[in-house]
């Protein structure tokens, strides 16, 4: 569903923070910003809250770990058919360490990365929302919804700031 | 963030920008390969028939194609699984560890030495298979329920462990590279056209470089980093114990985790540099594989090399110390008996030809390095015939003692995982960039020669600012 937008172009990070401050100061919401590498601090700057992912890595950690440790112990303990290994016991908890573990790490891993794609919305061949194909390469872009904008200054704030270029576009982001 | 501009520049020249990053790795995937590319691909090629040719053979013939027999059941093809793991090691110690470390200089050869890991673990991974003598009933070795009355699999066995730390292996520095790719991938679509592009947009999943992304993105690359490094300590330390927890003198050590994962890292550090001396060269890009870091590497080599020195004279010590007579006769064994050879090839090129590295001429001369880094990947070989090999072929019985030699079918089994691991690194150096191009960017005001003489000047400057200030008020 593509959208007005302003946009303003930068060719340096720097320069690209200075303005989002300048542009916060006037009070106007930034859609999104997107640039060709991860830029330390921006995340704070345009009031991100830290991701929940890490907390979406501790539930997987504890599913997968369970699941391994279940598995052994009724595989080896409580099933009708558990094997008699020489008379050893049948629950033997430091062997279950390794695989208990490898389980843990497999599913965290495997959960992780499936929500980042869906939070994101990532798939194989999904259709990149992003202002201009050379913002993975050097090009640094502020959106700003045109409704936002309107009635601020936004578009002279980052002209006067460094922004090679400033304009209005429809696109879908 | 600030970095003393008196550390070494990890990107070089005088004419780095944004753009040039991006052009100078990514062009080798938009041009046509080189006649380099086409030799070397070819080379591999015909290595990795030889491979598929072996694989037959010994599938039609059974195992007893191989050289083992009854005394030494475990030959080249269990010494090449554990020296393709170990080599696996140091491509998940470069992205995953060295992450948590915030190492600047991992950001030039992460990507490659992860690829390299998942091949390494891929060539690794058809050695058990194999071993196993049945490969097409391998999945036996998964728990599933089956019709012969719910045998489950004995995960009292760290055989099994080891099913599972393979193959959480393989499969977490699969996703963990991918992901990392997905920036890398999303910037070759967006300067292709055509049926790249289309290719490209398919794998790069829709990456469009807004801050939210990157922001999960630096966290989901933590999360994967902090649980990919006690993974691949796990790794190898499963490994040791398929020997450790047997009763074989020689084998029943309690050293042998930390021992082989220091020897993992090891050789892996060695691959990578074979690999990279000549990826750089022959993909010009010695402006971000730098001296430096050719030099940190070797420094890892020097130091796991000391320590996989001081374990291989604990554990003879240890051996004498026990005063148990087939553990200090299997460490003799070792030494002077029918394969003192390998011993000693192990002895020279793991703890002697590593020492080289305190020199730091050494460390810079691309020569001399590429040649230690090839003594490393035969003393690590060695290391493992010679564990599994000299340990067995005497055991506690004379009457059984024997000898072994692989047939063709070993070596060309051997020759040929070196052509399937070859092939998948030369399709990799094709289609896709060999260095993170976005990592490398985000270090560059930081790390660039050229950023790091303006920050010089600039300090210099305050500097001598402040200087003249206090002189005036004195």
């Amino acid at each position: 569903m593509s959208q007005k937008f302003v946009l303003g172009y930068f060719d340096d990070e720097e320069t690209l923070m200075h303005a989002i401050e300048k542009i916060n100061a006037t009070g106007t919401k930034i859609y999104e910003v997107y640039s060709p590498f991860p830029i330390h601090g921006i995340d704070d700057l345009l009031g991100y809250k830290r991701t929940r992912l890490s907390v979406a890595a501790f539930v997987f950690g504890c599913i997968g770990f369970s699941l391994a440790l279940f598995m052994q112990t009724y595989m080896l303990g409580l099933d009708k058919w558990r094997i008699n290994i020489g008379g050893k016991p049948y629950l033997a908890w430091p062997d279950f360490v390794p695989v208990t573990f490898e389980g843990t790490v497999l599913i965290t891993a495997l959960g992780m990365v499936f929500t980042f794609m869906w939070v994101n919305e990532f798939f194989p061949g999904a259709t990149e929302k992003q202002p201009h194909p050379r913002v993975t390469e050097d090009l640094f872009v502020i959106a700003i919804k045109s409704e936002d904008a309107q009635g601020s200054d936004v578009q002279s704030i980052m002209s006067s700031n460094g922004a090679m270029e400033v304009k209005e576009e429809e696109v879908s982001l | 963030m600030y970095e003393s501009p008196y550390r070494r520049p990890l990107i070089t020249g005088d004419d780095t920008t944004y753009k040039k990053i991006s052009d100078d790795i990514i062009i080798p995937v938009e041009a046509k390969p080189t006649q380099w590319w086409y030799m070397g691909f070819a080379v591999s090629l015909a290595f990795l028939a030889l491979y598929v040719w072996a694989i037959g053979y010994l599938l039609w013939n059974g195992v007893g194609s191989w050289g083992l027999n009854k005394t030494v059941d475990w030959g080249w093809d269990i010494t090449n699984f554990v020296w393709w793991v170990g080599i696996g090691h140091a491509g998940t110690l470069i992205s995953a560890v060295l992450l948590l470390f915030r190492q600047k200089w991992r950001t030039a050869v992460n990507r490659s030495a992860e690829a390299m890991t998942i091949f390494a673990v891929v060539c690794a991974g058809v050695y058990p298979l194999l071993h196993a003598g049945r490969p097409w009933v391998i999945y036996w070795a998964l728990p599933l329920p089956n019709t012969y009355g719910n045998l489950w699999a004995n995960f009292n066995s760290p055989l099994l462990w080891d099913v599972f730390a393979i193959s959480t292996y393989l499969t977490v520095s699969v996703v963990f590279w991918y992901v990392g790719l997905l920036p890398d991938l999303a910037s070759v679509r967006d300067r292709a056209t055509g049926l790249k592009k289309k290719m490209y947009g398919i794998f790069s999943f829709g990456w469009n470089g807004s801050a939210k992304a990157w922001s999960r993105f630096e966290i989901i690359s933590l999360i994967l980093a902090g649980l990919a490094t006690p993974l691949v300590l796990s790794v190898h330390t499963i490994v040791s114990m398929d020997f450790a927890t047997s009763v074989i003198p020689g084998w029943h050590t309690t050293i042998f985790p930390p021992y082989f994962v220091a020897g993992a890292v090891f050789s892996g550090f060695a691959m990578v540099l074979t690999l990279l001396i000549v990826a750089r060269k022959a993909m010009k890009l010695e402006a971000y594989i730098t001296l430096n870091h050719i030099d940190v590497m070797c420094k890892i080599i020097m130091v796991t090399g000391s320590i996989v020195g001081s374990a291989y004279i604990t554990e003879f010590f240890i051996a004498w110390y026990s005063a148990v007579e087939f553990e200090r006769y299997a460490f003799v064994n070792r030494m002077f008996g029918e394969y003192w050879w390998s011993y000693w090839a192990m002895m020279t090129c793991n703890v002697i030809t590593p020492q080289l590295f305190w020199s730091q001429k050494l460390r810079r001369n691309i020569t001399a390095v590429f040649i230690i880094s090839i003594f490393v990947n035969i003393g690590m070989w060695f290391e493992r015939f010679v564990i599994i090999v000299t340990s067995l072929h005497r055991d506690y019985l004379p009457s059984s003692w024997a000898m072994y030699s692989p047939t063709w079918v070993e070596i060309s089994m051997y020759m040929g995982s070196m052509g399937l691991f070859f092939t998948l690194f030369f399709l990799f150096a094709k289609y896709v960039p060999v260095i993170a191009v976005a990592e490398v960017k985000s270090i560059m005001k930081t790390s660039a020669e050229k950023y790091m003489k303006i920050t010089l000047e600039k300090d210099k400057a305050e500097e001598s600012a402040q200087h003249s200030h206090e002189s005036h008020h004195a």
